[in-house]
């Protein structure tokens, strides 16, 4: 019924899913979710509250591993790899698929530690210090903290916090970032840094986003796919998904098309 | 017309005045049930300025007798004895070696429940242990002690030659033992209320979960487990029950847990006990020995509150 609406992305993909369906307990969140993340480009998830935007992030680097009772069936494949194999470690998935979150959520140690924690704990063995300057750099933080590294993160501004946490997550060296909502929580002068830095991001990575903000996702993204509850509204799958141009402008699904123009959500 | 309205409106404000002015019924009541209130917890206060008072009174006795000098730096504690000597350090290092021993069980074993309990467990377990954790807290003191002299005593023994049957090392271990709960489910609160979002923040960058739990959470939550290992060290110096009956009555200078020594507590409650006669200077030495118990528990507990200060909602 929504397949005809799901134009297959004909470039290279990095992330892809099929048939995924997610369980909270009992009740499904997710079904019948087919998306391909077309790679070194921007995705962003629309729809509603409640239409498993953030479920269906956290599937491409089994963050719903670390939910109780949360239970993901079809098929997730990074580079054509299942990744919900057993023979797969979600920790290296998570080393290669980073994640960036709503609420900024710094570590409460110095900006420095901050970038540092998880090349350490990843073996990295360059300099700590090019590899936060880099980082940060990459980042568009770095001339406003070079000055106090030491300082602790927490003391930085929200936008700050979050640029620093998509900092933290780059200095890893990712393949896929991964944002649920990273400028919801922010001003507007801060929103555009993230989407500025976004955009320079791109370059290097692949970046899939969920957003409540539909001029956002007109504004940074690609592809859009758009998510919607099924008819039942027992649970929610990708109605639509295209270049975003087109989903805006000419959108297949008039469910799409209503949330597109404000006229529900 | 227009006059008439207008004195409505006069009649109205004159009303909700009225109305709004304090009532003289209502006053009175709520006065006594504030001095009621007040006087409650005056008691509390005045109890243990009353007990300062004491302690300081008594003490200033003592020392008008025994100066601070021998006190503090004569090595030999005599005073029941014809040839009384009054040096504090028999005592402190007998206090200082069961609380050391009792630490050295708990901190590191508490901590360790902690993590499992606030990182590992199931919330089913986690929610059927700590109630556990908290009975055991509950258990009289003068059981373990008698657990540690007749059980654990016996037991070590058999591992450690030349122990004598009143020793530092049993009832040190069976200190910790009491403790254990109090470090655990305290430090468990605090590493509970680490934000959930510190936690998926690191598991993103590829931690695992020992990582996770250990150079994330534990470093967030370390006021509090600092805060519990301080109450856990307060309570080991003031434990009276399980040392007077397990770690003997001999106040001699000794750094061997092997050998029979006695703690501040134990002491105090040896001559409250005994016939000492009050007022005499072998009474008074039980204030001074319990003055200085009080200074060092003092000590701990302003460390901890300042600690706890110092650090509390880092992460927020």
């Amino acid at each position: 019924m929504t397949s005809q609406n799901i134009v297959q992305f004909d470039g290279p993909t990095i992330l892809k899913a099929e048939n995924v369906a997610v369980y909270y307990g009992d009740k499904q969140v997710l079904r019948d979710v087919m998306l391909s993340v077309p790679t070194h480009k921007i995705t962003a998830l629309i729809g509603p509250s409640g239409s498993g935007k953030s479920t269906l992030l956290r599937c491409f680097n089994r963050m719903n591993d670390l939910i109780r009772g949360a239970r993901v069936e079809g098929q997730v494949t990074y580079h054509d790899q299942d990744l919900y194999d057993p023979e797969v470690d979600p920790v290296e998935v998570r080393r290669r698929i980073g994640m960036v979150f709503q609420k900024p959520n710094p570590f409460p140690k110095s900006i420095y530690e901050n970038i540092t924690w998880g090349a350490r704990i990843n073996g990295y063995r360059g300099t700590m210090d090019e590899l936060v300057e880099r980082s940060l750099r990459r980042a568009a933080l770095w001339d406003e903290v070079k000055d106090r590294l030491h300082e602790n993160a927490l003391s930085l501004s929200g936008g700050q916090q979050q640029r620093l946490c998509i900092a933290r997550a780059i200095a890893i060296e990712p393949e896929v970032i991964l944002m649920d909502e990273p400028a919801s929580a922010l001003d507007p002068i801060a929103t555009l840094k993230i989407e500025e830095l976004m955009h320079e991001l791109k370059e290097n990575y692949t970046i899939l986003i969920v957003t409540h903000n539909m001029q956002q996702a007109a504004r940074v993204s690609d592809y859009t796919a758009m998510m919607m509850l099924t008819e039942d509204r027992n649970s929610a799958t990708v109605i639509e998904f295209g270049k975003t141009q087109a989903i805006f402008t000419h959108p297949r699904d008039r469910r799409t098309e209503d949330y597109i123009t404000g006229r529900i959500g | 017309m227009a006059t008439r309205s207008a004195e409505r409106v006069i009649t109205g404000d004159e009303a909700v005045r009225a109305a709004l002015r304090r009532k003289a019924g209502r006053n009175i009541p709520e006065l006594i049930i504030r001095w009621i209130l007040l006087a409650c917890s005056l008691i509390s206060i005045l109890t243990t300025v009353g007990i300062v008072g004491v302690l300081v009174f008594e003490s200033a006795a003592f020392f008008s007798e025994v100066p601070l000098g021998d006190f503090l730096l004569d090595t030999q504690w005599t005073p029941l004895f014809a040839d009384k000597r009054f040096g504090i350090w028999p005592l402190v290092v007998g206090t200082l070696m069961t609380s050391t021993i009792a630490i050295a069980v708990a901190l590191p074993l508490g901590l360790l429940s902690a993590i499992y309990l606030s990182e590992y467990a199931s919330p089913r377990l986690r929610s059927t242990i700590k109630p556990i954790l908290e009975v055991l807290a509950g258990i009289p003191t003068v059981v373990y002690g008698f657990f540690a002299l007749l059980f654990v005593t016996p037991l070590l023994e058999r591992v450690i030659p030349n122990l004598a049957t009143f020793n530092a090392i049993s009832p040190g271990i069976v200190m910790g033992i009491m403790i254990l709960p109090m470090v655990a489910s305290l430090s468990e609160d605090a590493l509970h209320a680490v934000p959930v979002g510190l936690r998926y923040g690191a598991f993103a960058l590829g931690g695992t979960k020992f990582e996770v739990s250990t150079r994330i959470v534990v470093p967030a939550a370390l006021s509090g487990i600092a805060a519990s290992f301080i109450l856990a060290i307060s309570r080991a110096v003031g434990e009276t029950m399980i040392v007077a009956i397990a770690a003997g009555q001999r106040p001699v200078l000794t750094f061997d847990p092997r050998e029979p020594i006695q703690t501040m507590t134990a002491y105090i409650v040896q001559v409250s006990l005994g016939d000492v006669p009050a007022g005499s200077l072998a009474y008074r030495t039980i204030f001074a020995v319990a003055m200085l118990l009080f200074l060092m528990t003092l000590v701990l507990n302003i460390a901890s509150y300042f600690i706890v200060r110092r650090f509390r909602e880092v992460y927020e």
